[in-house]
């Protein structure tokens, strides 16, 4: 059986590359059709707000990349709650169809997984 | 045991520096290293270019005389190095830069390398991430 990877990407998307990157090893390992999740936590929970503006600092729009996951096999996504609310962002809509969790089902997920690589 | 070891960290930042001590002492207690994958600003760690002064630890040298003396497989990720200019002959001839910075014993491919070590590898360590 192949071994899971949990993936915890925790940049705003406008902090570098690195929420691009976290990205990329999620669709490169679906496009293998391994077992991935995908966590959203600290200031990775940014990614999820719709109706971002990124042209504005010329930056390309992630969004149509983390709408492909569910495409490319991906559909274990996660935010941590406690992220969202110390960001005031609890109520906000999020782009993506992602599972809240709380700080203990945090830990039972990390634990769920083989490997975890977090950018 | 079997290890998988990803760098996310450039030359001049503690995390290669404890990469290439825990990879070391993985062979020296008789385990394995499936692969090296340098990805992010890891890229850097692979650099031919950078330049210690005479009584400081060249760390980007280390890291090849390691693997060049272990025969060990070492990916850097294409993608994290073209975007940092850390490019291979071949790189910088397709892309008309006027250098390459990355030679032998590292090979630039892609992330599906990181995922495939992660297979055959027990563990996975990480240095360097966020």
């Amino acid at each position: 059986m192949s071994k899971s990877l949990l993936i915890i990407s925790r940049q705003a998307p406008w902090a570098g590359p690195s929420a691009r990157e976290a990205l990329d090893i999620a669709l490169a390992g679906g496009a293998f059709d391994l077992p991935l999740g995908l966590l959203f936590l600290d200031d990775g929970v940014f990614q999820l707000l719709p109706e971002q503006q990124p042209s504005a600092l010329q930056q390309k729009d992630l969004t149509a990349n983390l709408q492909a996951l569910p495409m490319f096999g991906v559909e274990a996504l996660y935010v941590a709650s406690r992220s969202l609310s110390e960001r005031g962002l609890s109520e906000q809509p999020l782009a993506l169809p992602v599972e809240q969790l709380d700080d203990s089902a945090l830990s039972l997920l990390v634990d769920r997984y083989d490997q975890v690589i977090t950018i | 045991m079997k290890f998988a070891i990803a760098l996310f960290a450039p030359a001049h930042l503690p995390s290669s520096r404890r990469a290439l001590r825990f990879a070391e002492a993985v062979l020296a207690g008789g385990h394995e290293i499936v692969r090296l994958f340098f990805y992010q600003d890891g890229v850097h760690s692979a650099s031919s270019n950078a330049v210690s002064a005479q009584d400081e630890l060249d760390l980007p040298a280390e890291w090849r005389t390691f693997v060049e003396q272990q025969k060990l497989d070492a990916v850097v990720c294409i993608a994290a190095a073209l975007r940092r200019g850390v490019l291979n002959a071949e790189e910088a001839q397709r892309y008309q830069k006027p250098a390459a910075n990355l030679a032998a014993p590292w090979e630039l491919s892609g992330l599906g390398q990181l995922h495939e070590a992660n297979q055959l590898a027990d563990r996975l360590i990480c240095f360097g991430g966020h």
